[in-house]
């Protein structure tokens, strides 16, 4: 147990930064004058991904053959693999980044790895088959600065993710880690920091975006022999996974900012709620907790000063409702997750009665950098009302599929076409939803709006945690909104009326219109119900469940009428309106489809142009992917 | 409770050891039931009752929050537990057919378990392997950018490789 | 320092001025302003309350909140503008009643809450005249008929006073919230059936259901049946409880005092005999009085291994509570059956063979305030070959609907007095429907005794009032006998868990499982959560007590004609034969 005080932790910054400079240098360097050992180069680090996306493609394969390939090599005192949090390029992974060259190498394969160390590490040369190919340009492109995926990006939240190895606590001390907490417990009072969280304007990542300087405030203001701080870490909201990333890529930076908070609010308990589904990030977590302790940076006397901080895990089981802050602190008291009325907040009244503080991942994130850097430096990025950064997890019909940080006030056309890649196959785009079931859907005439909290929920959307699934011309607008509402429905916890029953009647029109049983009354009907369950439901999960469906009714309302009248679904998505035929002028007779039919319902001689009994077909789309004469269409 | 199989004596002993190294905290119900179910694959009604004994509070609540978690489950599980994301990058890139056909393939719904007790399907949302849309996992294992014509082939694998 | 503490505001145009901490809510009710709710309940000054502001039945707009807030559950706060009739206010709540009612039998006709329905109040107060959300699904829900209480939760408007009675209240714990969204629902343990866990059928979740999902397990049908048999001799019991409460079923004030016309309306009905169950109160005090006195006397002789305090044993919801629960103590509990069991251990007994009737021709019937008393004709010790000493019990409820029934003008009816000889009571027997009453009643004859002397005061005063547990001292002869009253099971659960913790000194404790005893038990007319009701109700057991020539058990002279005629002394072979019972572990395991 090293119990450090304030030298000691500048003491391993120096001596930890000076291992780190390679990798913080490497940025200014000419890539080519250190590729590889061959020219001399004296150290190599080879940064593996060990996110959830990259893991899932066998990164940790990669981790072992890299490891195994200069092992057998003999260059292992020269060459060094780390394995980082997520780099954010998910669509590309696994990534394995090499260092001091800055080389970024995509869809990398544990077979690949052999070749990586011989062919770069120690000939010097690039794999060229595995640089990542600009579609603009088709150049390949070596070095991750100048892809345009990581251009636009401004990496605050992120700053450490893909940089560090996430289970050193050296290195992210060496990044100015735990600065932050020796100088607010050595030179600033609770009241100095909360001053200056107020003054950088930062504002909750989780949802509606409340001041977080005014939060920590209220907490302070309220005496208890216990209070408490909360890190939200049940990111349930569907497609997005910011916070996992952040606490699978630097956990350190969540926990320094909860003993901040803990500081600040005068708390010396901290909990992390978190999901159970994120294995890797629990992980993390607990190895970070037990350094810091290791570090004396958590337990008591922090950093040898009179305030004591600790932190515990609690689990979530599958609720996307405990994401609402009252119903999470139901769920640590061992609880059904319900919420219960605001006020009292749980400033007043939170985990077990005491005075709690609530923050989510992405917002702890940014408070160590903002008390080292400064409120200005924050407050200078953004826009007027929102600043500083915001990530996005961008998945759905885009090429980039990935996890970005962009400054607030980037336009959705930056986001989608500049850094996205735009949408994948060439196809048209159609709406781009955030907030994700609390949020709405944005269309072509919102590409310019610049994102952020204002602009969204003027738009009829909302931030939410950051979920940003890009749909195409293939999507269709009435399905989507039912997606969201079945979400709601099965993650409802059913206590106020008018999320049980009312989004549950919604969602039975909304089924209705999409089998062509839809009446235009139901169109009115659902806009009026919508618009009182936001009114009148208990707890915010309610009060924007109504969200995708009030903001596809605005956005799309011709789609709409299209199903209700004409039975028509324009995206071919809706089962009960689209049938599907083949093309006898194209149809080889080649029983393929016949053989795959599921219900077979497609007869045919071979070499005949077949056809599909429609009254048998359950339209599984099975026929399509199997055609290779494109003979098979939805109409 | 009479219909229910009596839980080995060392399961109970398990389950109450877990209760005791939580400090047989009501506050902790959620944490112990983590634990129990992943020591035991699942969370039988007389294991509900010996963690409400332990720590003081009516079985009722229990169940109450077994019921309330999806997270949580009151029957056994399939050798090989298939997840279908369900998240919305996954259901943009076409999750939902596989759904339905895994369903077809195994011939059984979402929350059943084969009557071989090999498979057993379940949805979830968003394991956060969204560049890999849609996302289908088989006990550990993730399988990505899945058509449905593939479903067939991977179970078929997976019950071979038994 | 109380102008501070006190806030104005604005509620329809109407300045009111509350104390910091009102709920809009009450803060309208002082104004006139009645606010519609359905999920709320607040029995004030008792432990009974549910406010999840969960219905949004009660929403409100306040000016300068982005949504309608719910006022069961907003404070007050400096300067709020409030509407409570705004068209945007009444839009939404009719739209949640209909909500509501989309997931709802609406077979209200042939529903036993008819007329008597929190929801169907609303419904008539919203001018609802059309279902739109009706034709969706409805969600899962079970039913069950248990001796007590009858479970028909696609009733159920989920708005969890069961669950916060049942748990809050009562600590019995059964009912919790179970699933989630459309779905989620009020059950008993494991989603099985009330008579698979440890209910004690006290009832309070019927008490407070404002629908048809919680009701009591109607026997009127049956009573009918038996009263139209030529062949039955059919005998009625009433409690205490029911003649302070019975008017209400007929638009009487509460607390009205109908004795009289009870039991002519029981002779109406076609009952062969009106007794009363206060002789079996009497009676009661005499046994267990005694059996105060055996222990106390073992006592204070030195005898260590007493069981006190001795506790009262005349609720049977109390009684099935410490069976599921404190196996461990049934040795403190009094033997003493409950007044309507010794009612019917005598009625078919010394009765029975007085007129010569065998006793399987006697239907003995109980009117109970209670739905455990269901439960506890049921119970096997309670039979002799078979045949039962009640053989059933029906609620004041029950017994208002058969008056109803049999066209009979409740509120115009002539007095009458009970027959002779299991009709004569004392005031002592009045007050065993009230939370104390059961200890007053015994502390009268208790006193006399084991004094010899006259009581100076009869009113005990310390163990009246609402209070949830009660203490007393009384001095007897220098002996200081120290004395408790718990009432809901919840308080119970604190004196049971200090007994078992050996920190308990007290020698006698009475319990009953509902708040404010019988006069607020579960067969009583509903009082929608209104206290007022409960009060007036116990002013006017205090009248009736006061109003008895005899107020001590032990002068009752039938009482003591039935020992010298019958059962010799308290306790005696025969007393302990027919009066006493016994317990039995009945914890789920």
């Amino acid at each position: 147990m090293k119990t450090l005080n304030f030298e000691d932790l500048t003491k391993i910054r120096k001596k930890a930064q000076a291992t780190l400079n390679m990798r913080e240098l490497s940025y200014a360097a000419v890539s080519e004058k250190s590729c590889g050992l061959a020219v001399g180069t004296e150290h190599i680090e080879l940064l593996c991904c060990g996110g959830t996306g990259c893991k899932a493609s066998d990164s940790a394969k990669i981790v072992d053959n890299l490891k195994a390939a200069i092992e057998a090599n003999g260059i292992a005192d020269k060459v060094e693999v780390i394995v980082t949090g997520c780099f954010g390029f998910c669509e590309k992974g696994p990534i394995v980044k090499v260092m001091p060259d800055n080389t970024f190498y995509t869809q990398v394969t544990p077979e690949d790895a052999e070749e990586i160390v011989k062919e770069h590490v120690i000939a010097g040369r690039k794999v060229e088959r595995l640089l990542y190919v600009d579609p603009k340009t088709s150049h390949t492109v070596s070095d991750a600065k100048h892809m345009d995926f990581y251009r636009k990006q401004m990496r605050i939240a992120l700053r450490n993710c893909g940089f560090i190895d996430p289970e050193n606590i050296e290195e992210y001390i060496a990044r100015d880690g735990y600065a932050a907490l020796a100088k607010a417990l050595q030179e600033q009072t609770p009241e100095q920091v909360i001053d200056i969280i107020k003054q950088s304007g930062l504002r909750g990542r989780g949802g509606a975006g409340f001041p977080t300087g005014m939060k920590w405030g209220f907490a302070r203001n309220y005496q208890a022999e216990e209070k408490y701080v909360v890190c939200n870490a049940d990111e349930g909201d569907p497609g997005a996974f910011m916070d996992r990333s952040i606490m699978e890529g630097d956990p350190h930076s969540v926990i320094e900012a909860m003993a901040i908070c803990g500081y600040c609010i005068n708390a010396n308990k901290g909990l992390i709620y978190i999901r159970a589904e994120y294995p890797l990030a629990v992980h993390r977590l607990k190895v970070a907790i037990d350094q810091a302790r290791e570090y004396g940076l958590l337990g008591k006397k922090v950093l040898d000063s009179d305030f004591d901080f600790d932190i515990e895990i609690r689990y979530g089981a599958g609720a996307f409702v405990c994401g609402e802050e009252t119903a999470l602190i139901h769920s640590m008291e061992g609880k059904r997750g319900e919420p219960t009325l605001k006020p009292p907040f749980p400033a007043e009244s939170g985990y077990n009665g005491y005075p709690t503080n609530v923050n989510n991942v992405e917002t702890l994130a940014n408070v160590p950098i903002i008390l080292t850097k400064g409120a200005e430096w924050f407050s200078s990025i953004g826009t007027e009302k929102s600043k500083g950064t915001k990530v996005f997890a961008l998945a759905g019909k885009i090429n980039n599929v990935g996890l970005i940080e962009v400054p607030m006030g980037t336009t959705l056309r930056e986001i989608i076409y500049d850094i996205g890649g735009g949408v994948k196959n060439g196809k048209e785009f159609k709406a781009v939803q955030t907030g994700g079931p609390s949020g709405g859907c944005l269309t072509q005439k919102h590409l310019d709006t610049p994102i952020d909290y204002e602009h969204l929920t003027a738009a009829g959307s909302m931030m939410g945690s950051g979920g940003m699934i890009v749909m195409d011309e293939d999507d269709c607008m009435v399905s989507v909104a039912k997606f969201y509402l079945e979400f709601t429905c099965d993650e409802s916890c059913g206590k106020c009326t008018p999320c049980r029953i009312g989004n549950k009647r919604m969602l039975e029109i909304l089924t209705r219109i999409t089998e062509g049983r839809g009446t235009m009354a139901d169109l009115e009907r659902l806009k009026e119900l919508g618009e009182i369950i936001k009114d009148t439901a208990l707890c915010g999960l309610g009060q924007t469940s109504p969200n995708p469906v009030l903001s596809t009714i605005n956005n799309f309302w011709d789609e709409y009428v299209e199903h209700v009248q004409y039975h028509k679904c324009r995206a071919h998505q809706c089962k009960n309106l689209v049938t599907y035929s083949i093309d006898p002028t194209k149809c080889k007779g080649c029983t393929a489809c016949a053989r795959k039919c599921p219900v077979s319902a497609i007869s045919g001689e071979a070499r005949n142009p077949h056809i599909i009994n429609p009254d048998k077909c359950i339209r599984c789309g099975m026929c399509i992917s199997t055609c290779r004469f494109d003979a098979i269409s939805i109409s | 409770m009479a219909k229910e199989m009596k839980l080995a004596c060392n399961v109970v002993e398990q389950v109450e050891a877990i209760c005791d190294k939580h400090g047989n905290r009501p506050g902790e119900l959620i944490n112990i039931l983590h634990e129990a179910q992943n020591m035991h694959g699942y969370l039988p009604e007389e294991m509900q009752r010996i963690i409400a004994r332990k720590l003081n509070i009516p079985a009722s609540k229990v169940y109450g929050v077994v019921t309330f978690y999806s997270f949580f489950t009151m029957t056994p599980k399939g050798k090989h537990s298939i997840s279908v994301c369900l998240g919305t990058a996954c259901y943009v890139r076409g999750s939902e057919k596989l759904l339905e056909e895994i369903k077809r393939v195994l011939n059984i719904e979402v929350g059943e378990t084969t009557p071989d007790g090999k498979f057993s399907l379940d949805c979830l949302r968003c394991v956060g392997a969204c560049g890999l849309a849609p996302v289908v996992t088989i006990g550990e294992k993730v399988y990505g950018r899945l058509e449905s014509k593939d479903v067939k082939k991977i179970l078929d694998e997976v019950a071979a490789n038994d | 320092m109380e102008e501070k503490n006190m806030i104005t505001l604005t509620i329809d145009k109407h300045e009111v001025t509350v104390p910091a901490g009102t709920m809009l809510l009450d803060a309208a009710k002082t104004v006139g302003i009645s606010i519609p709710t359905l999920c709320h309940i607040d029995l004030k000054g008792t432990c009974v309350q549910n406010m999840p502001a969960s219905c949004r039945i009660c929403v409100v707009e306040i000016e300068g909140r982005r949504n309608l807030a719910p006022a069961c559950a907003t404070r007050v706060t400096p300067g709020m503008v409030v509407h409570t009739n705004s068209a945007r206010v009444i839009r939404a709540r009719k739209t949640v009643a209909e909500l509501i009612l989309s997931d709802h039998p609406n077979d209200c006709l042939t529903c036993p809450k008819c007329s008597d329905c929190e929801l169907q109040r609303l419904v008539m107060r919203f001018n609802i005249r059309t279902m739109p959300y009706n034709n969706g699904e409805q969600s899962v829900r079970k039913q069950e008929l248990t001796p007590a209480i009858t479970r028909n939760m696609e009733k159920c408007v989920y708005c969890r006073r069961c669950e916060s009675v049942c748990n809050n209240v009562q600590s019995v714990g059964v009912l919790s919230a179970i699933r989630r969204g459309f779905n989620t629902t009020i059950a008993p343990t494991f989603d099985k059936m009330f008579s698979d866990t440890n209910c004690t059928y006290c009832g309070q979740c019927v008490a407070v259901c404002p629908v048809g999902a919680l009701t009591e397990r109607d026997y009127t049908d049956r009573l009918m049946d038996d009263l139209s048999d030529p062949d039955k001799v059919v005998i009625a019991q009433p409690a205490p409880a029911v003649r302070f409460a019975l008017g209400e079923e007929f638009g009487m004030p509460a607390g009205t005092i109908v004795t009289g016309k009870m039991a002519t309306a029981l002779r109406d009905l076609g009952f062969d005999y009106a007794f009363d169950t206060d002789f079996g109160a009497d009676l009661t005090i005499m046994e267990e009085g005694a059996e105060i006195l055996h222990r106390l006397k073992k006592f204070l002789a030195g005898d260590k291994d007493v069981k006190l305090p001795i506790m009262t044993s005349c609720c049977p919801a109390w009684v099935n509570f410490y069976e599921h629960e404190f196996p461990d103590l049934l040795e403190y509990p009094s033997s003493a059956k409950s007044p309507a069991q010794m009612f019917g251990a005598i009625a078919k007994t010394y009765w029975a063979e007085k007129m010569g009737i065998p006793r399987e021709k006697i239907v003995c019937v109980s009117i109970m305030p209670c739905l455990a008393k269901k439960y506890e004709a049921e119970r096997e010790e309670f039979k002799v070959d078979g045949n039962p000493d009640v053989d059933y019990s029906i609620s004041t409820r029950e017994l208002g609907r058969l008056i109803k029934r049999a066209n009979i003008d409740f509120v115009n009816l002539p007095d009458s007095e009970f027959d002779s000889p299991l009709g004569e009571s004392t005031g002592a027997a009045a007050i065993f429907g009230i939370t104390g009453g059961v200890m007053e009643a015994a502390l009268r004859t208790v006193y006399e005794v084991y004094t010899g002397k006259t009581l100076p005061h009869i009113d005990f005063n310390d163990v009246r009032g609402f209070e949830g547990i009660k203490e007393a001292t009384i001095d007897l002869n220098g002996f200081e006998l120290k004395v408790c009253v718990a009432h809901t099971l919840s308080n119970a659960r604190k004196v049971m868990d200090a007994l078992r913790a050996g920190k308990l000194n007290y020698h006698v404790v009475e319990v009953m499982a509902c708040p404010g005893g019988c006069i607020g038990g579960a067969g009583q007319p509903y009082h929608h959560g209104n206290i007022e009701i409960l009060k007036a109700r116990a002013a006017a057991v205090y009248r009736e007590d006061e109003g008895k020539a005899l107020r001590k058990s032990h002068e009752n002279p039938d009482i003591q004609k039935l020992y010298k005629e019958f059962l010799g002394e308290p306790m005696s072979e025969k007393a302990h034969h027919l009066l006493h019972t016994h317990y039995s572990d009945k914890s789920i395991k």
